[in-house]
């Protein structure tokens, strides 16, 4: 899923600032399951710029919404009899969320009250880790199940590099150097000779390096 | 390989398939375009090593371009080793560097993936990685040996590189780095320059382990050794430069020397190390990175044996 943080309180005070009444719209996707976005996370960052407002003695109007998806023009369009009476959307969903609201109210300001991050998943409850980079051309079965162009802090596909240590990356002893995982579950299994062929350049075309990207399924476009 | 039968003909090239024992240096580019200051730190070097390594904005800091330093080696008449680093260029730019490089007079280029901008001066910086240094090491081969870019486009004047690569044997997964060794050897590495080595019995294995598997056969390995100016060096490198291994015997010995001697102790172990590599089996030269201490490599080359510097033809 996408992962997302919510953006410091600083930052939102500063952002709804010039407002008095605005629209805090969270999603039911992937911000829900990485809570940092659905209906609990509205509710709680409402209340609290609510209070943050009140005791600088000027209180704010803030409408708590949860969309299915924000990610999705159909749920999108349920804001259509609400949307432009505030003076200002916040949106709690991925960085997609407030675009796609931008594209269907034209006339209303909107705001990102998420920073998101990556695509990963929670490796144990409330922490979660990066695992694709949406490269657009998968190669995890020749890593025995892991991303090197994600995991790696180099992209390197022929790792490991000189900095890892202790099964640590070099950039930090929070990141687990994935080529240390790699060579080592390759040894195990057996497969050490898979790592002695050579990877030819990556063609990045199919990742953001040709521009932004489309995926048409032609059965389902009419 | 050109008429003469060399690759590049670089100095170093000739130096070692001459079968003398090589011995290079290192100097790192100003932090700035003051072309004084690079004079200054490449002058020691001159007749007493085979060439210069000039480093590519290491350790992420921004410095003059190691290829307008490594150019003003070539005017100043002495022989670079022209490093760059997958980090900073995509493929556009490194084909294009190689190019002009070997224009400047380059004939030796070392190919690293280099360090995470995440240690230097500009830790908010985007970085590359289009390549890795396998894959660098191929395409300065390709390059070279077949005249075409990586996009099989035929090369005006192929660059013809002698083509280094790094290894660090005590990087971890320890095991697997003999075998990273010969993937660069067999991307198309001509020689080899290790990580600075302070542990010598890992060396020593590390050493064998590449003899056995044919590798010294194919490669020319440099060994890597860096003089400790102080315990407080010893301690930094120990603790905080990942991949590097110094046992505490050696900060004791250092620390031993007391105040005032411990740079003297350890440029002696940096001595006895060159002995030591000059016996090796499978070790072909020593890559000497003196840092910012470059004033001290004729002492020291002189005091290990490796003067004069051979002359080949």
């Amino acid at each position: 899923m996408i992962i997302a943080d919510r953006k410091p309180l600083e930052e939102l005070q500063e952002m709804i600032e010039p407002y008095d009444n605005i629209m805090l719209v969270g999603c039911k996707g992937c911000v829900t399951v990485c809570n940092a976005g659905g209906l609990k996370e509205v509710q709680i960052l409402a209340s609290t710029l609510r209070i943050a407002r009140k005791n600088q003695g000027r209180p704010i109007q803030i409408e708590e919404r949860v969309l299915e998806r924000q990610c999705d023009p159909e749920y999108v369009e349920q804001l259509r009899d609400t949307c432009e009476q505030f003076d200002a959307v916040f949106s709690m969903a991925c960085g997609v969320g407030p675009q796609f609201l931008s594209e269907a109210y034209p006339n209303q300001r909107f705001f990102p009250a998420v920073n998101t991050t990556f695509m990963g998943g929670a490796t144990q409850h409330g922490m979660w880790e990066e695992r694709c980079a949406g490269c657009g051309n998968c190669i995890t079965h020749f890593f025995d199940g892991m991303c090197p162009i994600a995991r790696c802090s180099k992209s390197l596909q022929h790792g490991p590099c000189g900095g890892s240590a202790g099964g640590k990356c070099e950039v930090s002893k929070d990141i687990v150097c994935i080529w240390d995982l790699i060579v080592r579950k390759k040894t195990e299994q057996g497969r050490l000779e898979d790592l002695r062929k050579y990877w030819a350049a990556k063609d990045w075309r199919t990742s953001r390096d040709g521009g932004p990207r489309r995926s048409v399924r032609e059965e389902l476009v009419k | 390989m050109s008429d003469n039968g060399y690759k590049s003909g670089s100095n170093l090239e000739k130096v070692l398939k001459a079968g003398h024992f090589a011995f290079t240096g290192e100097c790192g580019p100003p932090k700035g375009a003051n072309v004084e200051h690079l004079n200054e730190k490449m002058a020691p070097l001159r007749d007493v090593v085979d060439a210069i390594n000039v480093t590519d904005n290491q350790t992420a800091v921004v410095r003059m371009s190691s290829k307008a330093a490594s150019a003003l080696m070539v005017q100043a008449g002495l022989e670079p080793n022209f490093q760059m680093v997958c980090r900073d260029r995509n493929r556009i730019a490194m084909q294009s560097d190689i190019l002009g490089a070997y224009a400047l007079g380059i004939r030796n280029m070392l190919c690293l993936s280099g360090d995470h901008q995440q240690f230097g001066n500009h830790p908010e910086s985007k970085n590359v990685y289009d390549l890795d240094s396998m894959q660098l090491i191929a395409l300065t081969k390709k390059m070279r040996d077949e005249g075409k870019f990586l996009n099989e486009e035929e090369i005006d004047e192929p660059p013809k590189m002698f083509i280094g690569a790094a290894s660090n044997p005590f990087g971890d997964p320890t095991e697997f780095r003999v075998y990273r060794l010969a993937n660069k050897i067999d991307a198309g590495a001509d020689f080899i320059q290790t990580q600075c080595i302070y542990n010598m019995p890992r060396f020593r294995d590390f050493m064998k382990r590449a003899v056995d598997m044919g590798l010294t056969e194919r490669a020319f390995i440099l060994a890597g050794v860096t003089p400790m100016k102080s315990a407080g060096m010893a301690k930094y490198m120990a603790k905080f430069v990942p991949g590097m291994d110094v046992p505490p015997e050696l900060i004791k010995r250092i620390e031993g020397a007391g105040k005032g001697k411990m740079a003297e102790e350890g440029i002696k172990f940096a001595i006895e190390q060159i002995e030591e590599f000059k016996e090796m089996d499978g070790v072909a030269g020593v890559h000497l990175m003196a840092i910012e201490w470059e004033h001290k490599v004729p002492e020291i080359a002189e005091r290990a044996g490796v003067l004069p510097r051979p002359k080949v033809d």
